[in-house]
Formats: structure tokens, C-alpha cells, sequence
């Protein structure tokens, strides 16, 4: 059963939330100016990557990074949410708890879209020339790699008891799929174990979908890409459900 | 919880009294259908708590006993996303938040994020919140919990008003003494079991006599006196003498005629709800907030009383 006006509710609550945290938009700003300007400068000279310029070459990726931790980080307030009492209105209210994870997901996929998109104002500066229906594009693809990123924070959140798992979660699992996800290095010339890694990473398909609209190459066909997080991001919410249904 | 039973009657102010640990929130949270019972039902305004959740659900409003408001967001924005959740008509939300936030008289700071609020502000909203979806039944979780003296008897004046204007059944727990005495009837649960079912009066009739406490001239000599005269044993309280007699209200007159060591104060004082929990479980029950000096003196008297 799907309530509508639940999932909005939750979905609501948490933009208005994250347009009263001023902090987490200057980070939203400082990581793209850290990544382009000091590890894309830095490397620049190093990368020989078909002709690409390093610059051009990590900006998906930086995108890629900023969605991953913003969809985290909203998923995670759902363990802040039991810790402070939140969530039990919403647990004791007559709606299905089903609400309240597609909700929980959608939300953290508009912030993570929303830090996207600032993080894609850098474009013009580092000289990625972008038409409007490429916009167009990306911006589809953000939500949608935010969409499966948060439900799979959410699987995560909801095994997790406390705060004190958090930093655990984000070395073993948010920087590992980070690294793993060809945002910052190019696949071709990899050994075969790192490869493999790099493409069990469901990560991987939207940081190629994403380079594949912005710079016109990536290593697997659009439509492989778009199945796989898709089918990635809905499996995710399927897994979720169940487990934040549980009482406690 | 332990083989517990009982009914609540509509319109009624029923509480749950009992100390820390005794099983109050369990049972809330049962009826609230946020926990399952290993064994036996629980019906809730005609629905069963166990196979129809959403029905019990929506008659129901829970404050609990922790806060569970969003800080970052207005007292207003807390309400709309309740009426949301809780699928109040578009026409109605307005009204109906004017409504609560007037009842529990927070208006005038709706806009203020809740962080700004003080502990009783943040109490009041929550009750506001609770009634939104106009609820038949109201759950009050230990209501008055850390709340300044003020802030409690501004909440009582609320669940009062409930009660008259709307008829809402109010089930609640607490482990003051002073405020169970505001319900209709109360259930005194302990280790999980109701040990006494009644109303307040009846409670303390059925279990204690009241107390004269007097301070004469001589307290020893009027001891003796009391004694001889009416055959009562006063028992020495800290610099008074404290008489247990079945009808206060008549023997106080009658000793303040009869003895003849000159009397300085003398009052009368009925028995609590502590004294119904001391006499039924030998404890008081909030022997874990008490003083070193009122425990002492706590232990005396029950050695006295055996």
C-alpha cells in the first residue's frame, strides 16, 4: 500500500530540514573547490587518459562523490531520528512503514540532487561545456544514482544501534565504493582484481552513465548502466522496508 | 507485564501508577500496537491492537515520555506534518492547528523552531500535536516528567479541559503520587502486575486512617494523656505527635476540647496515594528520589507500622 501523503510528509520534513542547515551546503561548496582544484590540478600532469584532461575527466566522479555522501548522510539521519525521538511518531501513526523508507529514500535523493547541482555549476570553470538537454540528463541520472545510494544507506542505517558505527560505515563502505567506482581513475589497463571490484561496484554504472553524458565516453553501454542502478536502488528500498518495519 | 487486565471506561481519566520499571511504558506501548503481546489481547476503542493496528492507530494520540518533535522545524510545521501523516482534510488543517495551539497556549511563538522552546512548551505542543486527528483516546506517557511545578499543573489544566470539552478518554502513567490523584480511577502496578484497581478515594479509605499531628507544651505528658482519655497511641514525630483515628474530621475537635496539656498547633492530614503504595507493597515508590534523611525516616515509620 502506498500513502501518498505519508511518503510526502517525511519527504518534506527532511528538505526543510536541509534548508536550515547552512553548514552542509558550505561543504557542498568546499568539496568540488578541494577535488578540482587540489587533486585535479595536482594530477593533472601524471594522467594520461586518452586525450582527456584530468580536470574534465574527474568532474563526473566529483559529482558521483558529492551525491554518495549527501545520500548517506540523509540516510543516516534516520537513526538520529530514533535516537531523538522522531521516528516514533511516525512508527506509531496509521501508515504503512513502507511510507516512511520511499520517503526517507526520495528526500535523501532531492538533497543529494540538489549538492549535485552546485557541485555542476563548477563545470563552466574548469571548461566542460554542457548543452541544456545534457543538463537535462544528468540531473535524471543524479536522482536516480541518489535514489539507490540512499536506499542503501538506509539498509545500512537500519542495522545499525547507534552513532558510534558511523565512522565504521564510512571507512568500510561509502570511501571503498567511492574509490571503487572509476570516479577517479580510468578502468582500462587495470589488473584483473582491481577490474572486477570496479565492476561488481554498482556504483561504477552511474559514474560511467554520468562521464557517458558529460564527456561523450565511459566503457559500458547506457542502457547497462541505467539498468543496474536502477535495479540496485529498488532492491535496496525492497530490503529496507522490512527491516525498519521491525519493532524496537 | 505479568497476567494484567483491566477495562477503561469512555470518557474516563484512568492512570497507571507505579514506580520506575513497573511496566507502565510496556503496557503503553502494547496498547499503542508498537509492541506485541507474547500472550493475551488488548481491544482499543473496539479494535484489536494485535490484528488491526491502523484502526487503533488512528483513534489514538500518544505523547510520550520522550520528547518526539523535530527541534529544526516550527511548532506549525510539526502540527501540518502530523496532520499529514495522520490524513487531516486540507480544509480542516488550519482551523485545526489554531485550535490545538490555542488550547495548550502556544499561538503566539508557532512560528519559533521548537529548539527555542522550554521543557513544558515543548510537553504542551507535543499534547497539541496529539490531538489533531481528533483522537478518542489520548495516551500520556509520564506527561509531567521533569517539568518545573508550573509547567505540571498547566498540563493538568489541559487534560482537565479534555476531559470536559471533549470528552476524550485520557489513559496515563506517572509515578507522582500527587497528580494519580487527578484520575478517575487508577491501577497501582508493580513488577509488572496491578496490585489495586480503584478510584483515588476508595484507594485511600480502604487503607489507612487519617493523621492528627499535634505540638503541645509538653508533647510526652499529652501522649499519656491521649492514651489514658481515648485509648490511641500517639506515636513522637519530629518535635510532634502524630494520632491515627478512623474519623479525623470529629476527634480533632474532640482532643483540642478534651486534653488538658496546652495544645500549640494541631492539624489533620489525610492519607495519600503514597501511603496506599507504602501499605500495599511496603515500599515508596520513589524511595529512589528520596533523601538520605526521608529514607531514615521513611524506615521508621514502616518499622513502627509492623
Amino acid at each position: 500500500m502506498i500513502d501518498l501523503a505519508a511518503i510526502y510528509s517525511v519527504w518534506l520534513r527532511d528538505i526543510i530540514r536541509s534548508f536550515r542547515e547552512k553548514s552542509r551546503f558550505l561543504g557542498s561548496l568546499a568539496r568540488p573547490i578541494l577535488w578540482l582544484v587540489i587533486m585535479g590540478t595536482g594530477l593533472r600532469p601524471a594522467f594520461q587518459g586518452g586525450g582527456v584532461d584530468y580536470l574534465h575527466f574527474i568532474f563526473p566522479g566529483v559529482i558521483a562523490m558529492t551525491l554518495i555522501f549527501t545520500a548517506t548522510q540523509s540516510a543516516i539521519s534516520i537513526i538520529w531520528d530514533r535516537e531523538f525521538g522522531f521516528l516514533k511518531e511516525m512508527l506509531v501513526a496509521p501508515i504503512p512503514r513502507s511510507s516512511i523508507v520511499i520517503g526517507k529514500a526520495l528526500s535523501g535523493s532531492t538533497t543529494a540532487t540538489m549538492q549535485g547541482i552546485i557541485t555542476l555549476l563548477f563545470a563552466p570553470f574548469i571548461g566542460v561545456k554542457m548543452s541544456p538537454l545534457m543538463i537535462v540528463e544528468v540531473l535524471g541520472l543524479m536522482f536516480l544514482i541518489s535514489f539507490a545510494l540512499t536506499s542503501l544507506g538506509l539498509v545500512i542505517a537500519s542495522r545499525m544501534k547507534s552513532f558510534e558505527g558511523f565512522g565504521t560505515i564510512s571507512n568500510f563502505v561509502v570511501m571503498p565504493m567511492y574509490f571503487l567506482s572509476g570516479a577517479i581513475f580510468p578502468t582500462a589497463g587495470l589488473p584483473l582484481w582491481l577490474k572486477s571490484l570496479i565492476f561488481m561496484n554498482r556504483l561504477s554504472y552511474g559514474v560511467n552513465a554520468m562521464r557517458k553524458v558529460i564527456l561523450g565516453l565511459g566503457s559500458f553501454p547506457m542502457a547497462l548502466d541505467l539498468g543496474f542502478v536502477a535495479c540496485f536502488g529498488v532492491a535496496m528500498v525492497g530490503v529496507a522496508v522490512p527491516f525498519c518495519s521491525r519493532e524496537g | 507485564m505479568d497476567d494484567v487486565s483491566f477495562t477503561v471506561k469512555r470518557g474516563e481519566t484512568f492512570g497507571f501508577l507505579g514506580p520506575n520499571g513497573a511496566g507502565k511504558t510496556t503496557t503503553i506501548k502494547m496498547l499503542c500496537t508498537l509492541l506485541k503481546p507474547t500472550f493475551g489481547m488488548a481491544v482499543v476503542d473496539g479494535h484489536n491492537a494485535i490484528t488491526e493496528p491502523t484502526a487503533v492507530r488512528k483513534s489514538i494520540g500518544i505523547i510520550f515520555q520522550d520528547p518526539s518533535l523535530d527541534n529544526n522545524l516550527t511548532a506549525t510545521e510539526n502540527l501540518y506534518l502530523h496532520c499529514l501523516i495522520y490524513h487531516v482534510p486540507a480544509k480542516e488543517q488550519r482551523k485545526r492547528m489554531e485550535q490545538v495551539l490555542e488550547l495548550v497556549g502556544l499561538a503566539e511563538v508557532k512560528s519559533q523552531v521548537v529548539s527555542t522552546y522550554s521543557g513544558g512548551m515543548k510537553r504542551r505542543l507535543e499534547i497539541a500535536r496529539g490531538l489533531l486527528h481528533y483522537p478518542r483516546l489520548l495516551f500520556l506517557d509520564e506527561p509531567t516528567l521533569g517539568l518545573d511545578p508550573q509547567s505540571r499543573s498547566h498540563i493538568w489544566d489541559y487534560i482537565g479541559r479534555l476531559k470536559a470539552e471533549h470528552g476524550i478518554t485520557v489513559f496515563m502513567t506517572t509515578h507522582y503520587m500527587e497528580e494519580a490523584e487527578n484520575c478517575d480511577r487508577i491501577a497501582i502496578i508493580d513488577h509488572g502486575r496491578i496490585i489495586a484497581l480503584d478510584t483515588p478515594a476508595s484507594l485511600k479509605r480502604e487503607v489507612r486512617n487519617d493523621t492528627i499531628v499535634l505540638t503541645t507544651t509538653d508533647d510526652g505528658r499529652a501522649g499519656e494523656e491521649i492514651k489514658i482519655k481515648y485509648g490511641l497511641d500517639a506515636r513522637r514525630g519530629d518535635s510532634c505527635l502524630e494520632v491515627e483515628v478512623a474519623d479525623g474530621e470529629s476527634f480533632l475537635p474532640e482532643l483540642s476540647r478534651g486534653l488538658q496539656t496546652q495544645i500549640k498547633t494541631i492539624s489533620l492530614r489525610k492519607p495519600t496515594l503514597d501511603d496506599v503504595f507504602l501499605k500495599l507493597t511496603g515500599r515508596e515508590i520513589r524511595k529512589e528520589e528520596a533523601s538520605g534523611r526521608d529514607r531514615l525516616r521513611d524506615q521508621a515509620r514502616r518499622r513502627r507500622r509492623i
